[in-house]
């Protein structure tokens, strides 16, 4: 690890007033300790932002507010968010160990780096890590890798599980800036696809910290699902993950969020199988339509084909769950 | 030099007549080399922590690099705390940061201060282990034992989590520390003894 300045700061503004191109934010430090020990990150300054930042959860007018520094333990233990968001409870769940989920932040998660081995492997080529050197999955080990929104220049998939929950119930992402301006970003525009500009895994400015993550009231409580699927039944990051949700009014289908991890560079949401499945029954068979629709405009990469039956499959299976509640 | 981890003769010429080269080199080169080190190899910053350790304070001079497990094990001695991957895979590093269990080499140790940090040493008191430790040692809960002061840690966490219900609950809890002489069975069983105590 190279060796770096370590500081502390008290408040949003004074963090991002304090960063630049060399200083790093360190929160739960779960990702990014790990890179700095691989040299893939290599900070001068790493900044503490442990006691600068909020790690409440408020609710008010049914919706519910998260704090940046609010660890995935917190999230996915809290009461209300286990009544009202359940959704977001089962995800956090599915991901990572008891251990990291205690060390974790809700704004690192949103932040953390892909797991594509490349990115990891400094003795190979990789666009996220070194921009312009090149892309060594889109013809080498690409098993894991992406099946949409990807091109020439990256095929890495976000692995988080809590931002796909996050993205099925419409959050908004709230951040400061240098300016001391505060600034709200839609979740579907928190994470970008690679573009031109792979090493960017989001829309948040350089100079901005995220304070809170917003979720607004839905009806989704009652009928929510996360289905994930992975090498090992735990402590695995997914091959394909489904987050569902239905606002059901007796047996028909009067909204839907689907979204989805192990996908694409960012949470992915299924928006033409939602319109499809709007105002329909719930039934068996109409989930299957929409499944085949989700998945019908999927390009699987060498190795990943067997993503897009497992996505068809996971997708059934998490509507399914949702009305067997 | 080495063929088929044979000496010779030749090889014996190549080291020895090396090490003569470089023996001659002035040390006014070795010196500009260390000037021009210190320009291309940023130093190491070294600050003073002050960290509670098993109800204990340490006042010590640490690199910031320092990861806690470093600290605790190569500072305090307290080598109870493994090292298994050191990226936070394996969980053999898992102490309790304020009550809660978490991973040491994951955790810097600048940022640890502050907080009451307890490692396997802390689990016993005196000689009386403590219930977990004891029915690892009663259930078989480990075979070469390197990856069991984590294991004892999360277990000790899992159950204090309400996490210990079935078997299946215990094994996704306790998903985080692996074990590759695979005992897993003793450990399901110890962590059930002790939950049901």
């Amino acid at each position: 690890m190279r060796p770096f300045n370590f500081e502390k700061v008290n408040s949003g503004a004074e963090a991002s007033a304090a960063k630049s191109q060399n200083k790093q934010f360190v929160a739960g430090g779960t990702n990014l300790v790990d890179l700095m020990k691989k040299n893939i990150t290599q900070p001068d300054i790493l900044i503490d932002v442990t006691k600068a930042l909020s790690n409440t959860i408020e609710h008010q007018n049914k919706g519910v507010t998260i704090g940046a520094m609010a660890s995935n333990t917190k999230v996915a233990t809290d009461k209300k968010i286990l009544k009202d968001f359940p959704l977001l409870a089962k995800a956090i769940l599915a991901g990572a160990s008891p251990q990291i989920r205690n060390m974790a932040s809700s704004a690192g998660n949103l932040l953390q780096r892909t797991r594509c081995p490349y990115f990891y492997d400094v003795t190979m080529p990789c666009n996220k890590r070194k921009p312009n050197s090149g892309c060594s999955a889109i013809e080498g080990e690409n098993r894991m890798s992406a099946v949409a929104g990807y091109n020439n220049q990256c095929v890495a998939v976000h692995p988080s599980d809590f931002c796909v929950g996050l993205s099925a119930l419409d959050a908004t992402v709230t951040a400061v800036t240098k300016e001391k301006t505060e600034i709200k970003i839609p979740f579907s525009d928190f994470h970008k696809l690679p573009e031109n500009t792979p090493w960017l895994d989001n829309n948040l400015p350089q100079d901005a910290v995220i304070t809170n993550i917003e979720i607004p009231g839905n009806a989704f409580s009652k009928h929510s699902a996360y289905v994930k699927i992975r090498d090992r039944t735990s402590y695995a990051f997914a091959l394909v993950s489904v987050a569902a949700a239905i606002d059901l009014d007796g047996i028909n289908i009067k909204d839907v969020r689907l979204s989805s991890g192990g996908v694409a560079h960012k949470p992915w949401r299924w928006y033409k199988a939602e319109e499809f499945l709007r105002g329909k029954q719930a039934t068996e068979a109409v989930f299957e339509e929409a499944a085949k629709l989700a998945v019908r405009d999927l390009k699987p990469l060498s190795d990943n084909a067997y993503k897009i039956p497992m996505l068809q499959g996971a997708i059934v299976t998490a509507l399914k769950n949702c009305i067997s509640q | 030099m080495a063929l088929n981890g044979q000496y010779n003769r030749r090889g014996f010429l190549k080291v020895s007549g090396l090490l003569a080269a470089f023996a001659a080199i002035p040390t006014s080169v070795k010196a500009f080399y260390q000037d021009v080190k210190q320009y291309l190899v940023p130093k190491k910053n070294v600050s003073r922590l002050t960290l509670s350790v098993n109800k204990k304070s340490h006042t010590l001079y640490v690199d910031t690099r320092s990861t806690l497990l470093d600290l605790l094990r190569e500072q305090l001695n307290l080598t109870g705390s493994k090292k298994g991957c050191d990226h936070g895979q394996c969980g053999a590093c898992t102490i309790h940061i304020d009550g809660e269990r978490a991973l040491s080499c994951l955790t810097l140790a600048a940022m640890a201060q502050e907080k009451e940090i307890t490692t396997i040493e802390g689990l016993a008191k005196g000689n009386e282990l403590h219930p977990m430790q004891k029915a690892f040692v009663e259930c078989d809960g480990f075979q070469c034992g390197y990856c069991t002061p984590g294991q004892i840690m999360s277990a000790v966490a899992c159950v204090k989590e309400g996490h210990a219900g079935s078997v299946e609950e215990i094994k996704e809890y306790m998903s985080g520390n692996l074990c590759r002489c695979g005992a897993y069975n003793g450990i399901v069983q110890s962590i059930q003894k002790v939950a049901a105590q």
